[in-house]
């Protein structure tokens, strides 16, 4: 590996923008310290290179991965580059280092510390895709499911196919409220569009009643003899709560109705102390 | 009666059911095809209630009306209790729409016999038929096979389903006779057979006929209630094991009882559901079925019960310390899943990780080893962990698991825990029960 330098490499933020860094690199024969895409505000003294996305120079890159690594190596660093991973074209760039020269073996090198950070944060980013798929709520807004989102990691393209699999035939959209990007999906066709900000529709009396049907089934299929909220919380951290139905508090529906009284008990005591904090959105 | 009133009291019953799992079935809806839907092999957990249970799929009664009299059971015919019943519509509008929401993987239906077996099924089978047929719903659905429903019944419904369970629902046919009056063994044994036999066949049809319709794809599964009757441990991991092998089941599940009625037959109605019991039983059924142990190894005639602090396979290990320690770089794959500490996963990324060179103890903490209990049975290129004194108590206490700790505590606190007179009366804390646990047992 070439001598570490001081400079940062600073890119446009895409993954070809970062494989023209690894480009940059072992061209010049420097590691440099840091990779930063664009958007990102660094304070810093080190001399900063721009290096501009070259569709070729990636392509020559993302070549060589399966060439000179396996097909494993380079889904593993796909999938690093959407992880939330501090510095993680750092550790990428390292990783490519290491693959040109142990060749396939790389991915057998478990306990090598670059590796490891990066097959950790990989499955950080895929078991979060995973909760993803199971915590995500829809509900119908004028005619559409809509569904939103704060995953740490950048889920959505990992998640995307299992809904556009499962939904066909339904016009849905799931919006990733901390990467600002959605995927919308129509019978026609779909894909990932960035998005600033959404403003969702009321939801209908319908879209209520199917709403207050699912929290009156969460709270009753719950056995009071078995009360385990420690258990709970492991299995489904309190951060995905805040956009699950079951613990939202009711949105108003359009149009306004007279208030129906609640057919909803409430739960036991000691349940309700467990409670999440309603997030009004 | 609302729909709310019908689902509260449906879902109230049918929630002491424990299988809740929509794994096995592996299916997407074919191109430009009507409907919605679709089955992904390792499961999917949609919520998890407030005791700590996955929420899979719908799970609730078709009926709670009951003809039956079974006297562990909350349904049963003469229990004072709301009676609703779901029409087959009721039921399938419900699935869609929490389906399409996410809520759910899809449906288990369960059913109290009314009228009759045959009838019961009927009813069942339109729910279904209206799902599959005319709402195109590829999703998961799990049905009960309702014990005495005529046999071309049960095949219809399994046409149509993911998986099919059918109760074992005591584990032995002494307890059967005294609490089910209305079920034999011969019943429930007879149904899952036929069950076995007809998704052996099928295989072979599909192996045959590619587009062969499917029967029960994801298999079938089982439950049995523990501490409503006196079997012990050792009797229910054998029956368990029996169960896997005779009727290559998916699943045995095991349900704490939790006392429904004053009965003289039944434990009383204060007692707390033996929660750590049922934790003991999923781990040594865990080393059934994926670590390639025999009942015979975990229990025997003299030892009819699981330790209550220390999890099976390191109750095995202390047991059988001639074995070990092993070499870490060099053990079979068998091996290393024997090690207390070593689990599926690690074992696997060790033999993966030995690729690229010899390991040492740094390395297999990396790798997930838990270091704390495997460093009793293993060396690194043949050396012992530094500073590990190998004492008969620090042993135990490194072995001893968190979880039968919180459990034991819990149930120790509920009720004076006789077997383990180790305490002085009076209140017991957590604190306590480890500090007990630092005196050698
Ligand atoms: S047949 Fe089933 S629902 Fe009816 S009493 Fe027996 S266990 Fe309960």
């Amino acid at each position: 590996m070439p001598q570490r330098t001081n400079i940062i490499y600073e890119y446009d933020g895409s993954f070809e923008g970062f494989l023209c860094c690894v480009f940059e690199s072992f061209e010049k024969k420097e590691l440099p310290c840091d990779i930063i895409p664009q958007t990102q505000e660094q304070m810093t003294l080190a001399p900063v290179r721009e290096i501009t996305t070259d569709r070729k120079k990636a392509a020559r890159v993302y070549r060589s991965i399966e060439r000179k690594m396996s097909v494993s190596a380079r889904e593993l660093i796909e999938l690093s580059f959407l992880t939330c991973l501090p510095q993680k074209e750092r550790d990428m760039l390292d990783f490519f280092y290491l693959g040109y020269h142990y060749g396939r073996q790389v991915m057998n090198r478990l306990t090598d510390p670059t590796v490891d950070r990066l097959l950790k944060g990989v499955k950080h980013l895929t078991n979060e895709a995973h909760l993803t798929k199971e915590f995500l709520r829809f509900s119908t807004r004028n005619g559409m499911l809509v569904a939103k989102i704060g995953p740490k990691n950048n889920v959505l393209s990992l998640i995307k196919d299992h809904f556009a699999t499962r939904f066909p035939n339904e016009t849905f959209l799931i919006y990733d409220c901390k990467h600002h990007l959605a995927f919308l999906h129509t019978p026609r066709q779909s894909g990932i569009i960035p998005v600033e900000d959404i403003e969702l529709e009321q939801i209908d009396e319908e879209e209520r009643h199917y709403q207050r049907l699912w929290k009156l089934f969460y709270r009753t299929i719950a056995i009071r003899e078995r009360y385990n909220p420690r258990c709970r919380m492991s299995h489904m951290p309190k951060r995905y709560w805040e956009y699950m139905t079951e613990f939202q508090e009711e949105e108003p529906a359009s149009p306004q109705m007279e208030t129906i009284a609640s057919p909803i008990t409430p739960p036991p005591l000691e349940m309700q102390n467990s409670a999440p904090k309603p997030k009004i959105e | 009666m609302t729909v709310f009133d019908k689902l509260k009291i449906l879902t109230d019953s049918a929630k002491y059911d424990v299988a809740c799992t929509s794994s096995g079935s592996d299916r997407t809806m074919g191109k430009n095809l009507p409907g919605m839907g679709s089955a992904v092999s390792c499961g999917i957990c949609h919520s998890f209630s407030a005791d700590g249970r996955c929420i899979s799929l719908l799970k609730v009664l078709m009926t709670n009306y009951c003809e039956y009299d079974c006297q562990y059971c909350v349904n049963r015919h003469s229990n004072d209790t709301p009676r609703a019943a779901f029409t087959p519509r009721e039921l399938a509008d419900l699935t869609i729409n929490f389906y399409k929401r996410n809520y759910i993987e899809g449906l288990f239906l369960s059913s109290g016999v009314i009228k009759n077996p045959d009838y019961t099924c009927e009813r069942m089978i339109r729910c279904v038929e209206i799902l599959r047929n005319e709402y195109h719903f590829y999703g998961y659905i799990h049905a009960k096979a309702i014990p005495g429903a005529d046999e071309a019944l049960l095949q219809r419904l399994g046409f149509l389903v993911d998986r099919m369970s059918v109760n074992i629902e005591l584990p032995s046919q002494k307890s059967l006779t005294k609490l089910c009056p209305n079920k034999s063994k011969q019943a429930i044994l007879k149904p899952m057979g036929l069950l076995t036999n007809r998704i052996r066949e099928n295989k072979a049809e599909i192996v045959q006929y590619r587009h062969a319709p499917k029967f029960v794809p994801a298999g079938q599964s089982t439950q049995m209630i523990i501490g409503a009757t006196p079997e012990t441990d050792y009797q229910i991991l054998n029956l368990t094991e029996g169960l896997y092998k005779k009727y290559s089941l998916k699943r045995v599940f095991f349900s704490a009882y939790i006392p429904v009625a004053d009965n003289p037959l039944l434990p009383s109605i204060h007692t707390k559901p033996p929660l750590l019991r049922e934790h003991r039983l999923y781990q040594a059924d865990w080393l059934l079925r994926f670590y390639g142990f025999e009942a015979k190894e975990l229990l025997d005639e003299e030892h009819q019960s699981f330790h209550p602090l220390i999890d099976p396979k390191c109750n095995w290990a202390i047991n059988h310390m001639e074995l070990f320690p092993v070499e870490v770089n060099k053990a079979s794959y068998e091996m290393l899943l024997r090690v207390p500490g070593i689990g599926v996963t690690s074992a696997k990324r060790i033999l993966q990780a030995r690729k690229a060179g010899s390991l040492d103890y740094e390395g297999l903490k990396k790798i997930g080893v838990v270091l704390k209990r495997a460093q009793y049975f293993i060396t690194c290129k043949g050396k012992l962990a530094e500073g590990l004194k190998i004492r008969e108590d620090n042993l135990l206490m490194s072995l001893v698991s968190e979880k039968g700790i919180s459990l034991l505590t819990r149930q120790m606190l509920d009720q004076s825990y006789e077997q383990l007179s180790l305490f002085p009366s009076g209140k017991l804390s957590e604190e306590d029960v480890r500090q007990c646990l630092k005196e050698p047992i």
